[in-house]
């Protein structure tokens, strides 16, 4: 098995006959926390949704060797991927057991029991909340849960679209350190954010997008010291 | 109007809104799993009681060219919905759901109808003919805008409800029928006489609520139906198929309204647009219970049933006026008391 985990390659996204993302190439090797950065419009929940198959797209996919550029989403949520997606998407007017329990839909009921405690364990602030209405949760409990939901079904590839968008600081220090705690557990990210800084510090490597292109990769250190990434996403940066 | 008359139309009543409690319920679970305002729901009580009274005469139903009919335009609106991702097994699954399955239906009954075979055997073919139509019809009319607002699908549904009207007009003719009772038990209760028509229908209204109570609230699978139509998105990302979630919920409908129709057909003339009017007077119960509430529904149902005997005693001219009127305080009531609930889109 190689060592890539996901590897888009020339992928070309259109809404309608408007095309949001031009022919752009990214791996995630095993194991690792990639980041792609870039302004608002830069067309980078784009570029998540047609890796997880929400949008439809050209190029070729790439998941643990095996084309998925045809699968339909619910088959790549089984194979092993999942997407936190920036609206959070919870089902609101049911209770926060309930909608970890159908995170893990796809898994038998034993594994789905397990891997329950587990996310209980890194999220307790859930396991206080599990009776209560997840519409009736702060923005930043609706962000645990959402990732929560989507560690249910036991990804080995977790895409995160904007993880710290509308969150205080502090909670946005917690996520960041869940997201670290996740790769020491084996689960690779692919992680897109405006919130440049606190990506780059947590990434192993990055992309930066504008308008539909991948400008700039490497290493995530070393972008975070390039002047010109100090200059446009880390100058303006508010934390 | 003496005790006796009083029990006779709340026996009456309360059979009549048994069977709009079991459309109640129906118009709750399709709304439950895809926002739609299922008005056809209606079509498929009179598809199922003509079904049900042309078996007991030993004829061919038309529903049965229906079915074919409406299996193979759905077969070319799923093959053309997937037509970026057709593979051999598609299209082989697609033809023996589609296509095989209603002419394989259609053959039986062409076989078993002329049999004259007795009334607990035609309702099961009858089930078997009008079921599949439901997530055929799924496929035609509700999948290609499965995401549009509640609205459009609203009214959607009603030119669903028309079309299949008209449909019922061209294979049924004007006229109305009636079938034979599924048993001729009956059972004097003080001056009432309970026959065994009424006594199914209350057996099966109390067994239908009480199970599809249990599923969407206990076990996995019926939350991952609910949650589809919480939010349709969330539900794909977690790995829920939501056409399926959909064609699920229009078996149910199906199988629900044609047995309310088969149930009716021996104690009333059913005509081509009967089921209309029987179909929204369980939308009625499904209003008063918030679109939500099983329970709720049924209770709401009955009432609607007895209001609906009182009226036609005392003012019949007046008895729909009476019975779509009693909506109005329930809607004003509703929208007063009812609290704040974060709405899924912004």
């Amino acid at each position: 098995m190689s060592d890539l985990l996901l590897s888009i390659r020339d992928l070309y996204v259109s809404y309608g006959k408007v095309e949001a993302v031009h022919g752009v190439s990214i791996e995630v090797p095993r194991g690792e926390i990639v980041t792609v950065i870039g302004a608002n419009g830069a067309g980078k929940t784009t570029l998540l949704n047609a890796a997880m198959g929400i949008l439809p797209a050209r190029g070729s996919i790439e998941f643990e060797g095996r084309n998925i550029l045809r699968q339909p989403v619910e088959d790549r949520v089984g194979g092993g991927m999942t997407l936190v997606p920036e609206r959070r998407e919870l089902f609101a007017t049911m209770p926060v057991e309930d909608n970890l329990l159908l995170g893990g839909f796809l898994i038998s009921s034993s594994e789905r029991a397990r891997q329950l405690e587990e996310v209980f364990v890194r999220f307790p602030r859930l396991k206080e909340r599990r009776r209560q209405l997840a519409g009736t949760l702060s923005g930043g409990e609706r962000q645990m849960l959402a990732m929560g939901r989507a560690l249910m079904a036991k990804p080995r590839l977790l895409m995160l679209d904007e993880p710290s968008l509308g969150l205080a600081p502090l909670i946005v220090a917690d996520i960041f350190s869940i997201i670290r705690d996740l790769r020491s557990a084996g689960v690779s990210i692919l992680l897109v954010e405006q919130n440049a800084r606190a990506a780059l510090r947590v990434a192993d490597s990055a992309y930066v997008m504008e308008l539909g292109e991948i400008t700039l990769q490497g290493k995530a250190a070393e972008l975070a010291a390039d002047p010109k990434i100090v200059e446009t996403y880390l100058g303006l940066a508010t934390h | 109007m003496d005790s006796t008359i009083l029990l006779f139309l709340l026996q009456d009543g309360i059979t009549n809104g048994a069977l709009y409690g079991l459309l109640g319920i129906t118009t709750v679970l399709v709304f439950a799993v895809t926002r739609i305002i299922f008005v056809p729901q209606g079509e498929f009580v009179t598809y199922g009681a003509l079904t049900l009274a042309l078996l007991d005469t030993g004829r061919v139903p038309g529903t049965v060219w229906l079915l074919i009919g409406f299996g193979v335009v759905a077969f070319f609106v799923e093959l053309w919905m997937s037509r970026h991702d057709l593979d051999a097994r598609r299209i082989i699954r697609e033809t023996l759901t589609k296509i095989i399955l209603p002419c394989l239906i259609a053959l039986a009954v062409i076989w078993l109808a002329p049999m004259k075979l007795p009334p607990w055997a035609n309702l099961l073919i009858t089930l078997a003919i009008i079921t599949p139509m439901g997530p055929y019809l799924y496929t035609i009319a509700f999948r290609p805008v499965a995401e549009a607002s509640v609205l459009t699908l609203f009214i959607v549904a009603i030119g669903v409800h028309l079309s299949m009207q008209g449909l019922g007009l061209v294979f049924f003719g004007a006229e109305g029928l009636r079938a034979t009772p599924l048993s001729t038990l009956s059972l004097p209760v003080g001056p009432l006489v309970v026959t065994g028509q009424t006594l199914s229908i209350y057996i099966l209204t109390l067994v239908t609520m009480a199970a599809l109570t249990y599923f969407f609230n206990k076990p996995l699978f019926g939350k991952a139906l609910r949650a589809t139509a919480i939010n349709r998105l969330g539900a794909r990302l977690v790995g829920i198929r939501t056409s399926l979630s959909g064609a699920i919920a229009f078996v149910l409908a199906a199988i629900i309204g044609a047995l309310t129709g088969a149930l009716s057909a021996p104690m009333t003339t059913i005509y081509y647009d009967t089921g209309f009017l029987i179909g929204l007077k369980g939308f009625i119960a499904a209003i008063i219970g918030s679109l939500a509430s099983y329970p709720l529904t049924v209770i709401a149902a009955l009432a609607v049933g007895v209001a609906e005997a009182l009226a036609s005693f005392y003012a019949s001219q007046f008895k729909e006026v009476i019975v779509f009127t009693l909506i109005i305080p329930v809607l004003v009531w509703l929208s007063l008391s009812s609290h704040h609930v974060e709405e899924e889109e912004e």
